[in-house]
């Protein structure tokens, strides 16, 4: 069964979030987002600088099988992307929580809390 | 409610990922496409396709029969076991299906057609024998009685795996060139493929398909999901109906040219209309040479007009991404195109519809 880490948020679309220290957020793909993609061969990184609202498409990882669009999880601005996921998407395969893909100033720190638990998260992975 | 084959508990049982294919609960891949697609180019790897479609044609007008319900002609067929690829077209020309048919006497020929196309090519075929009046029976053996399970093994070390397990096998098949069958006690045994690797399909009574998967399975055979199927089969630049062509596509548009045998007095449903018509499109390949990954549907824009990708993935082989296209008259090998991909033009170059054979890039 997937890995769904306690100590980070998720969202239903299958991204996790991690708070870090200095307010910012980093972003991934959940480790059952990349069993359901299988081989990922290609990810697509948004722009530093870019801000994007809630739910739009940032990202794209593509596997052999097919494209998937990745969202941002809450609205804010890309502060860094992670080129090494980009270099090797295979890491995303490997550890989805070490191959993060970016991370973002959110606009407000407080809409984390509406995203969903670990628990929540399994239940909609287990659903799905 | 998903059809299943016979294979379905063994391929749970390997904790498959199962997909609904056209129908059919079937494995996408046992963990790494990647790593099952290798498998078979470099080893050894085995398929469950018992959801496509055996069908036995029987009687005293069965080469009269496939003369004239396909596009290819069975008049290549003279030696016995031997196969044909062919298209059976519809009036207008367009592709009902494509199948294999193999010769085994004159009133016996066994084909094999698609899985989500099998209850309208039975139905077309029982209505041209009736049209035609012709003494043949149709019977499909996949499912019901006597039905009969299919697996594929293919890669470089296919034949050897498979006369460690069927020993019995191996005199009868070793001297099989490709595209022959030969019956050997209740097995069906072909050398034909959809991997552009050597190998054998293996058709036997559905109710011994799990021991024989089980046996070569012990015997270092890697189970390989539809998913490393459909970039095997793009590497080696063969169609897959539905994408690469169907009813409204020409086989002279989707590169089925070779397969089509115009030249003689022989009529067959579609002629006319081949004719009449011709080619308007060409069947080629593509390589991106940008970073992303082609796919079906996505538009090709070049000097000559606008092409459409019909098939593409990431090639395992190549490292890139491939994808097969149909593309406008005029458009020629070596020219660099234009490919749509989300609203970015990227650059890809055409080539020969062939990426890789025999465990090696072709490009």
């Amino acid at each position: 069964m997937s890995n769904v880490p306690a100590n980070l948020k998720y969202a239903a679309s299958h991204e996790w979030m991690l708070l870090n220290a200095d307010g910012s957020v980093t972003v991934g793909i959940t480790d059952h987002a990349q069993e359901a993609l299988g081989d990922l061969v290609f990810v697509e990184l948004p722009e530093v600088g870019a801000h994007y609202a809630a739910e739009k498409e940032i990202a794209v990882v593509e596997s052999v099988k097919a494209a998937a669009d990745v969202y941002a999880p809450i609205s804010g601005t890309v502060i860094e992307v992670n080129q090494a996921a980009a270099d090797a998407p295979e890491s995303v395969n490997q550890d989805a929580y070490a191959a993060w893909l970016f991370k973002m100033t959110p606009d407000n720190v407080a809409d984390l809390d509406k995203m969903l638990d670990a628990a929540a998260y399994q239940a909609v992975a287990d659903a799905a | 409610m998903l059809k299943k084959t016979v294979l379905n508990a063994a391929h749970r049982a390997t904790n498959a990922r199962m997909v609904d294919f056209g129908g059919w609960d079937m494995p996408v891949n046992y963990g790494s496409q990647i790593e099952e697609h290798n498998a078979v180019r470099n080893n050894c790897g085995m398929f469950d396709v018992s959801h496509m479609c055996p069908v036995d044609v029987v009687g005293a007008d069965c080469r009269k029969f496939l003369s004239r319900l396909v596009a290819n002609d069975v008049a290549k067929l003279q030696v016995s076991g031997k196969a044909l690829y062919a298209a059976m077209l519809n009036n207008a020309g367009g592709v009902i299906d494509d199948l294999i048919i193999y010769f085994l006497t004159e009133t016996r020929f066994r084909i094999v057609v698609n899985a989500g196309t099998a209850e309208k090519d039975l139905a077309w075929m029982q209505a041209k024998v009736a049209e035609w009046q012709l003494d043949v029976s149709i019977t499909q053996r996949r499912d019901g009685d006597n039905n009969l399970g299919i697996i594929a093994v293919q890669g470089p070390n296919a034949r050897a795996k498979v006369w460690e397990v069927l020993p019995q096998s191996k005199a009868a098949t070793e001297g099989l060139k490709a595209f022959f069958a030969a019956e050997v006690d209740q097995y069906f045994i072909a050398s034909t493929g959809y991997t552009g690797e050597d190998g054998y399909e293996i058709m036997l009574p559905a109710g011994e398909a799990e021991a024989l998967w089980n046996a070569l399975k012990e015997a270092g055979v890697a189970p390989c999901g539809l998913g490393a199927r459909d970039t095997l089969r793009l590497e080696a630049g063969m169609n897959l109906y539905g994408q690469d062509m169907d009813e409204t596509v020409s086989p002279l548009d989707a590169g089925l040219a070779w397969t089509v045998a115009m030249k003689d007095e022989r009529d067959f449903v579609g002629k006319a209309a081949l004719t009449a018509n011709g080619q308007k499109q060409q069947f080629l390949g593509l390589i991106l040479l940008d970073k992303g990954v082609l796919r079906g549907h996505q538009q090709v824009i070049t000097k000559q007009g606008n092409g459409e990708i019909t098939a593409g993935s990431f090639s395992p082989t190549l490292q890139q991404s491939i994808a097969l296209a149909r593309l406008p008259l005029g458009v020629a090998l070596g020219d660099e195109v234009e490919v749509d991909i989300r609203g970015k033009l990227l650059k890809a170059k055409v080539v020969k519809p062939v990426f890789a054979r025999n465990g090696k890039s072709v490009i």
